[in-house]
């Protein structure tokens, strides 16, 4: 990524490259968590609809923030997550964190517990929207 | 053309600045510890995305472009992950969030 292409720097590039692949194979820590190609199309579609998701929770968020009375009303909430891999649920509390105003606190089994700011957010999570979305995403094998 | 993208990069660069101020604004009012990484969240989205898509307006088609998107993807797998740590940890050491508890 240096924009310097001598064969010594590409060289030694594929060795470790190779050196680490075998490493992780000894080790038997390769699998098809690592690096989830079959979900490229799924997550296209899922991309879009997630990033206007989290703008619309960021400007709800400032507007809270710079409100001079500061309105919410925090609450913890428990949602279910009807993803069946466990790399899918790992997605949606990933996705419901990054979404401003709502926090993945725990993770269990089949469940998530949420953090959220205000009962609006509490709302839309428990509306499982998102929970759909990812599992409709996770399905596309 | 050009003028046209370096507008676009400016109003992202000073947005995204914005966003970040506002999510550090948030975790100094905010009132009790959980409701502050929300605060924090603002930055790490758009505070942080924000910037990245104005740098990458800056840097055009170019192998900085690549380096930023990289840290953008990697920022995007990181920072929920730790979020989700430290708000996990506070709860396990038994800090009862403020507000109307568990429902």
């Amino acid at each position: 990524m240096s924009g310097i292409y001598t064969g010594l720097l590409l060289g030694l590039g594929v060795l470790s490259c190779l050196v680490v692949v075998a490493v992780c194979r000894r080790m038997k820590i390769v699998d098809p968590e690592g690096h989830p190609i079959h979900l490229a199309l799924g997550m296209m579609r899922y991309m879009p609809w997630f990033l206007w998701a989290v703008i619309k929770a960021n400007i709800d968020v400032v507007r809270r923030i710079l409100h001079p009375r500061l309105p919410m009303a925090p609450r913890v909430i428990r949602v279910e997550a009807s993803q069946k891999t466990h790399l899918g649920q790992v997605i949606y509390a990933n996705s419901i964190t990054l979404t401003p105003g709502t926090v993945a606190v725990e993770t269990d089994e089949g469940t998530i517990d949420v953090h959220a700011l205000t009962r609006e957010s509490a709302e839309e999570v428990r509306s499982g929207d998102m929970d759909r979305r990812v599992t409709d995403m996770e399905g596309e094998r | 053309m050009e003028a046209l993208l370096y507008y676009a990069s400016w109003a992202c660069l000073l947005l995204g600045a914005g966003f970040c101020f506002v999510g550090g604004l948030g975790l100094l009012r905010l009132p009790d510890f959980y409701s502050r990484m929300h605060g924090g969240g603002v930055t790490d989205t758009l505070g942080a995305g924000l910037i990245l898509l104005g740098l990458m307006f800056q840097s055009g088609l170019s192998l900085a472009t690549i380096k930023l998107v990289m840290i953008g993807l990697f920022l995007l797998l990181a920072s929920p992950v730790a979020t989700h740590a430290i708000a996990r940890a506070a709860r396990h050491s038994g800090f009862a969030p403020q507000g109307t508890g568990e429902e």
